[in-house]
């Protein structure tokens, strides 16, 4: 292999009540993966390993072929997007998109550019005075992508961004994380627990059921497999196929 | 939603509500005016009032001052550590001075911090050689900061807690730490709380009665509030009681106005605890801070309690409890107290229909004024503190002494429009969402008048109307303020004979008496507050 792997969970367990989750994977810089599986399998539990928001009982997690295991949050080299909230709702949405680049806001002028870029970007320029109130819940996710678009991390980590948006809307954000994620040369985690999200978005599936990484494979063809019972079952209960 | 008929009769009661809470308010108030007029106001009464109400402002903005500033580390910390063991039970002990009666407390603060406490052995021990005084200025600040870190830190701390768990895993993600953490996120949520707590502890400081009357009270050490019951009391001097009084009411009312202006909120909200991680909090030897500074604080406000129950236990419980003055004085105080509470919830009751008739057709100015009222009743009377009321009626009493059922009266009202406020808190929403509820079905049944209020309204608010009810209760058995005035051989309730024990040195009896009546109003509040619970998951 030329190239370390951009990010490896490495036999990284993690128990959560009843639960003892346990992952190993590894992706290419560049990859998207949808991360899926029936709610309670340990989608965000991944997620929140990788971003350093729990810290895993045991396991390796290496970024770059790096362990990030003993470094925080904002040391790691992470974006992450919520499905809400991702916006300090008593700040503007420059002040939003400037904690992004120092975290005690002492940005130049070049810095508050670059802000400014980033809304141009997503296609809010001029919105940076606004409160995220006044925005609709499509342009704050779009403001929290200018984010995770001014920062240029090497992973980008989504927890069902688009849910709840609607499917045109939710498509278009798909479309532009997609572009701002090629723009930063990122690899993404995805979680969605729509599969039609997966097939448009993702190169790579995980497929997590209770606590373990049921299948890891491409998405081409992914949702036309018949030998995994746990994803008939699933799929079967959201009734999207 | 109400009949034409029931708005018509809730406006009625309401305003006759309004005007019995006037009448109680202003006929004291009057009586004072009178009686004081004539005084002329000589150079050096001018200099003991001056004193007297800048030491009341001094003591009043040094607590402020002391339990915010405690506070607001205090709650920033314990929200940033929401699963330590213990931090229910913690949060449960913060909750308790909100309900003990003050004299009680000031007896523990004095075991813990008195000449011979453990504060001043364990100074001794580092080599301190003047011992802490828990008398005068120090000790009532002691005694404040006690009340009021507590109150505070429960304003504060659930604006913190509601904050969404995103915020703190963005907070982690993006790196930020402590002071940048501080003044971007968790102190514009604290702010607002913050700014009433600071209003609402200064309000209760200044017009704190029982804690400076047992730990203060000497010349130095003197507050309106304590000057106005000594000028009665002890010198029967109507016309200095008037011009204290005079300057209370206009310092409650210039401090009411401010919280106004800062819109305070207007209770403590409630704490979920240990629910949201906080990822962006530093952990081993960085949580130490965090750790010591809540480990002190639930010593400071707990030790006070533990040592009423030490001492307490120590005391000699079944002789004072064969006693028959105790018994005497248990009934006087809780017949008090049930009347108390009664006339509280009625007045409440009545209130609370009144403010959503009139808020229901707000369009007329007669109805908003009405509704305002209604609403403002309550704090009508944080603006009369209970000693001045007492005092006006104590004139007009002619002194109060040898006479029963006129001041029994007397305290019965002061107690019901003290708790007034509190009760309309509780029946308040219930009413409200009890209405939003059952008012469209009632009327489409054709329920309605007597047999809706009874058959309806009164079940459906059963619940908070009892939680008033023994919130109010409790409230009373635990006052000494209205008692002070008018108490004597023939009235004698709980606080007031653990009032006379302590000024007459029967330390062992007051602390066993201090015992049961922390132990009677603590049982009562958490009652309430059980009641309170069960009315809040069922009610909505």
């Amino acid at each position: 292999m030329t190239q370390p792997p951009a990010i490896m969970f490495d036999r990284v367990v993690y128990g959560i009540g009843d639960l003892r989750a346990e992952f190993s994977f590894q992706r290419h810089p560049g990859s998207v993966t949808a991360i899926l599986g029936p709610s309670g399998a340990g989608k965000s539990t991944l997620l929140n390993l990788a971003a350093g928001f729990l810290v895993p009982d045991s396991g390796v997690i290496c970024m770059d072929g790096r362990s990030i295991n003993g470094l925080p949050p904002s040391g790691r080299g992470v974006s992450i997007v919520f499905q809400d909230n991702n916006l300090f709702a008593h700040l503007d949405i420059r002040t939003n998109i400037g904690l992004g680049l120092d975290p005690a806001l002492r940005l130049d002028q070049p810095a508050w550019s670059t802000v400014d870029k980033a809304l141009e970007r997503v296609g809010l320029a001029g919105f940076g005075r606004r409160m995220p109130g006044t925005l609709s819940g499509g342009e704050r996710q779009r403001v929290a992508l200018a984010r995770a678009f001014a920062r240029r991390r090497p992973l980008l980590l989504l927890d069902e961004p688009f849910d709840g948006l609607g499917p045109g809307l939710a498509a278009d954000m798909l479309g532009l994380m997609l572009e701002i994620r090629a723009e930063v040369g990122a690899t993404v985690l995805m979680v969605t627990h729509d599969p039609d999200e997966a097939r448009a978005a993702a190169d790579q599936i995980l497929f997590i059921a209770k606590g373990r990484i049921a299948a890891d494979a491409p998405s081409d063809g992914f949702f036309e497999r018949r030998d995994l019972p746990e994803l008939d079952a699933y799929l079967g209960s959201t009734g999207e196929t | 939603m109400l009949t034409r008929t029931e708005h018509r009769a809730a406006r009625a009661a309401g305003l006759a509500a309004l005007l019995c809470i006037g009448l109680a308010l202003a006929v004291p108030v009057l009586v004072l005016v009178a009686q004081g007029a004539g005084t002329g106001l000589s150079a050096s009464q001018g200099e003991y009032l001056l004193r007297i109400t800048r030491f009341t402002l001094m003591q009043a903005g040094l607590s402020t001052i002391l339990s915010l500033a405690t506070a607001v580390p205090l709650a920033r910390a314990l929200a940033r550590r929401p699963a330590f063991p213990g931090r229910r039970w913690l949060i449960n002990l913060f909750a308790v001075p909100l309900g003990l009666p003050p004299l009680v407390a000031a007896l523990g603060l004095i075991e813990v911090w008195g000449r011979n406490g453990i504060a001043n052995k364990g100074l001794g021990l580092l080599g301190v050689e003047t011992p802490f005084s828990i008398y005068g200025l120090s000790g009532i600040l002691i005694a404040h900061v006690f009340f009021n870190l507590p109150l505070a830190v429960r304003f504060i701390l659930p604006g913190l807690e509601r904050l969404p768990p995103e915020y703190w895993k963005t907070a982690a993600n993006l790196g930020m730490g402590g002071l940048s953490l501080f003044r971007l996120i968790e102190w514009p949520a604290m702010r607002q709380s913050a700014a009433g707590a600071a209003g609402l502890v200064f309000m209760l400081c200044a017009t704190s009665f029982t804690l400076v009357l047992v730990l203060g009270g000497g010349p130095a050490a003197t507050t309106l509030e304590v000057a106005i019951y000594q000028a009665l009391r002890f010198d029967f001097d109507p016309g200095r009681a008037l011009m204290l009084a005079a300057i209370q009411v206009g310092l409650t009312l210039a401090v009411m106005l401010g919280l106004k202006l800062i819109s305070a909120p207007s209770k403590p909200g409630d704490t979920k605890g240990g629910s949201t991680s906080r990822p962006d909090a530093p952990h081993g030897l960085h949580a130490l801070p965090d750790a010591v500074l809540i480990g002190v604080a639930g010593v400071f406000v707990g030790a006070p309690m533990v040592a009423v129950i030490i001492s307490g236990l120590q005391a000699d419980l079944s002789r004072l409890l064969a006693d028959p003055q105790f018994w005497r004085a248990a009934t006087t105080s809780l017949s008090i107290g049930v009347a108390a509470a009664l006339l509280s919830v009625l007045l409440a009751g009545l209130l609370v229909r009144a403010r959503y008739s009139a808020a229901d057709r707000s369009a007329s100015p007669a109805l908003g004024l009405l509704s305002a009222l209604s609403g403002a009743a309550s704090s009508l009377t944080l603006l009369v503190p209970p000693v001045v009321l007492g005092a006006g009626w104590f004139l007009m009493l002619g002194g109060g002494v040898g006479q029963m059922l006129a001041p029994l009266a007397v305290i019965v009202t002061v107690n019901a429009l003290m708790a007034l406020p509190f009760v309309m808190r509780v029946i308040e929403p219930a009413h409200l969402s009890a209405m939003q509820r059952n008012g469209r079905l009632s009327l489409s049944l054709g329920i309605t008048g007597f047999s809706r209020l009874w058959q309806i309204d009164i079940p459906a608010l059963r619940l908070p109307l009892v939680t008033g009810f023994v919130f109010a209760v409790a409230l009373s058995l635990g006052d000494l303020g209205a008692i002070a005035l008018f108490g004597s051989d023939r009235i004698v309730t709980l606080p007031w004979l653990l009032y006379q024990k302590l000024g007459s040195y029967r330390t062992s009896d007051a602390a066993g008496l201090a015992l049961l009546l922390g132990g009677l109003t603590m049982g009562l509040m958490l009652a309430a507050d059980r009641l309170g619970n069960r009315n809040g998951t069922t009610g909505q």
